[in-house]
């Protein structure tokens, strides 16, 4: 009897835990296929009579009735699509090295060089904000997703650095030993066994880099002007202030823009928490 | 061996390792290192965007400024009650979440996935939802309270300026809450289960298990997933800016927003940075302590 009285009430706070996750998201979800006569309609009608899909077919399908804004959306997934990909590539190349080197070799220096590299993670992005927006003025290299990409490096490789050395750390060495005592280089029992044994720690970095990266506002916001480098954030923020009024597409324009860090989010979940504990819990 | 080829071998065993590690300090260089250094130069000068050219060392005058200024401490207050309000709830919330999802039941894989829904939304498509949200006139909120008969009439939500920062706060921990979740979940699964066994054998009930065996086991990661979370807290400003942009009347205006509006609203680069190095020291103050837990933990390991 108090089993079951037990078993209803998790599966009740299981109930009002994901009603908490999913309502706001799902109310989101909701305004963009409702119409907007609907939506401001008091009292409000929570489920649209007919579900509408202007919004989604504006953004996605284009075509001489959509609105420049939504036309910009395709561009602007584009940039982020590029600079979380670069980001991620250049950050998980350089960050692997250098977690490996932290991870198999002791000493003072690798010790301190460590420990600035995680510090670095912990200051405001404001901290350089300006002074990098002085420099790539002066180069006159705002606006340019290379330029994005390169200052995204600043808060994506200590990450990184942090979640490859913890995953490093799980192999035991004792591979390494027995290919090096066979007479492999160093390089080689880097490249043919450490790698492919640290695909996990690999996948969780990455996949967390790139939803970091795609989800990057403040930066975008400041060193990009126009179409050409803006990403889609940035895009998100502008449509919702110029089309004050149009929850719909203000609506459309957002859940698109989330799809693809919520379903890699979502889907990869296991390997997104491995990467976050890796930091936390094991120390 | 003879000690001479100890030594080479060692030699080159470190020659390779240190030099893996230089693409990093070469980025890290250009994009962390060069931008702080020059950010404490300019600090001490009145570089101002539009008159660039005429900036003067000016010392300390910018440092003394902040201190004298009020609305740099009324943000500051905002801030830390900003940052212990939300990271005091999240990791309350998250514990008890965490507790709930680590027990057995049907859909638990599916349910911790989309826990971690509103982290990975981006942060302005978080700001639009609860700015739709917290709508005057159609809002999902006022729509929620006076159906519900909570409320008479459509509230202006976002017009008091204590309100506004409450309802961002609220808006951030729904944001942030998930890796709380996370990162305490996977702590208790760490803890073995034949602790919980033992309990159950002297008789003891659902809190003693928890006061007694669950609570010291996770209590440093909690410690070190408040450090962390405070340090992100103060990093926030995708909300603010969507919501609120810092009013009304400045009621939102963190110290993240405010350097800026100070930086890039009001162009005053030099006064900017000043407080930009003030707010730095103080993180690094809480991340020093953060990184020796974290590295003592497991220098005990």
């Amino acid at each position: 009897m108090k089993k079951i009285l037990y078993r209803i009430l998790l599966y009740f706070m299981v109930a009002v835990i994901l009603i908490w996750i999913l309502a706001p998201y799902a109310w989101l979800v909701i305004s963009s296929l409702s119409t907007k006569a609907e939506l401001i309609s008091v009292p409000l009608r929570w489920i649209p009579k007919k579900i509408n899909l202007e919004g989604y077919k504006q953004i996605l399908l284009g075509g001489k009735f959509a609105t420049r804004a939504a036309r910009d959306f395709k561009k602007g997934a584009l940039n982020s699509l590029l600079v979380a990909t670069f980001v991620t590539l250049i950050c998980m190349g350089a960050g692997s090295l250098a977690a490996f080197s932290f991870s198999r070799f002791r000493s003072k220096l690798l010790n301190m060089t460590f420990l600035s590299i995680l510090l670095s993670y912990m200051l405001p992005p404001i901290s350089i904000a300006i002074p990098i927006y002085i420099i790539l003025s002066r180069l006159h290299i705002l606006d340019n997703i290379g330029s994005l990409v390169f200052v995204y490096c600043s808060f994506n490789l200590p990450i990184a650095v942090w979640f490859m050395k913890e995953f490093f750390d799980e192999i035991p060495v004792d591979l390494e030993e027995a290919a090096q005592i066979d007479g492999c280089s160093k390089l080689k029992t880097l490249w043919k066994i450490v790698m492919p044994l640290s695909t996990p720690g690999l996948a969780s970095t990455a996949i967390f880099l790139f939803v970091v990266s795609w989800n990057e506002f403040f930066f975008a916001l400041l060193y990009t002007t126009t179409l050409a480098s803006k990403t889609l954030p940035v895009l998100v923020g502008e449509f919702s202030s110029k089309i004050a009024v149009d929850y719909v597409m203000m609506s459309t324009a957002g859940i698109l823009a989330g799809i693809p860090p919520v379903i890699m989010a979502v889907v990869f979940q296991k390997y997104i928490v491995q990467g976050l504990t890796a930091g936390a819990v094991k120390g | 061996m003879r000690f001479i080829d100890k030594f080479s071998a060692y030699k080159s065993k470190r020659l390779f390792y240190y030099s893996l590690i230089i693409p990093v300090i070469i980025i890290i260089l250009l994009v962390l290192i060069y931008p702080l250094v020059h950010s404490f130069y300019i600090s001490f000068f009145n570089l101002t965007l539009y008159k660039a050219a005429e900036a003067k060392f000016v010392g300390l005058k910018n440092y003394i400024d902040i201190m004298k200024s009020a609305s740099f401490w009324e943000s500051m207050g905002r801030t830390a009650y900003f940052v212990l309000g939300t990271v005091i709830v999240e990791i309350i919330l998250g514990l008890a979440i965490a507790l709930v999802l680590n027990q057995k039941f049907i859909g638990r894989t599916v349910v911790r996935g989309l826990v971690l829904l509103p982290w990975a939304l981006p942060g302005v498509v978080n700001g639009v939802m609860w700015k739709w949200i917290y709508n005057a006139n159609y809002g999902a909120l006022n729509a929620l309270l006076s159906q519900l008969h909570i409320i008479n009439s459509y509230q202006i939500w976002l017009k008091d300026p204590f309100v506004a920062l409450n309802l961002i706060m609220a808006a951030n921990i729904w944001k942030e809450t998930p890796v709380a979740i996370m990162i305490i979940l996977a702590s208790l699964q760490t803890i073995p289960s034949e602790l919980y066994e033992a309990a159950d054998i002297d008789g003891a009930n659902p809190f003693s298990k928890f006061r007694w065996v669950t609570l010291p086991l996770i209590t440093p990661v909690v410690a070190t997933t408040f450090i962390i979370k405070a340090i992100w807290a103060v990093k926030e400003f995708d909300l603010i800016y969507m919501i609120t942009r810092g009013g009304p009347q400045e009621g939102t205006t963190i110290i993240n927003f405010f350097i800026y509006l100070q930086s890039f609203k009001f162009l005053k680069f030099s006064y900017g940075s000043a407080i930009a190095y003030m707010v730095t020291i103080l993180v690094i103050v809480l991340a020093v302590v953060f990184v020796r837990r974290t590295v003592m933990q497991s220098v005990r390991e």
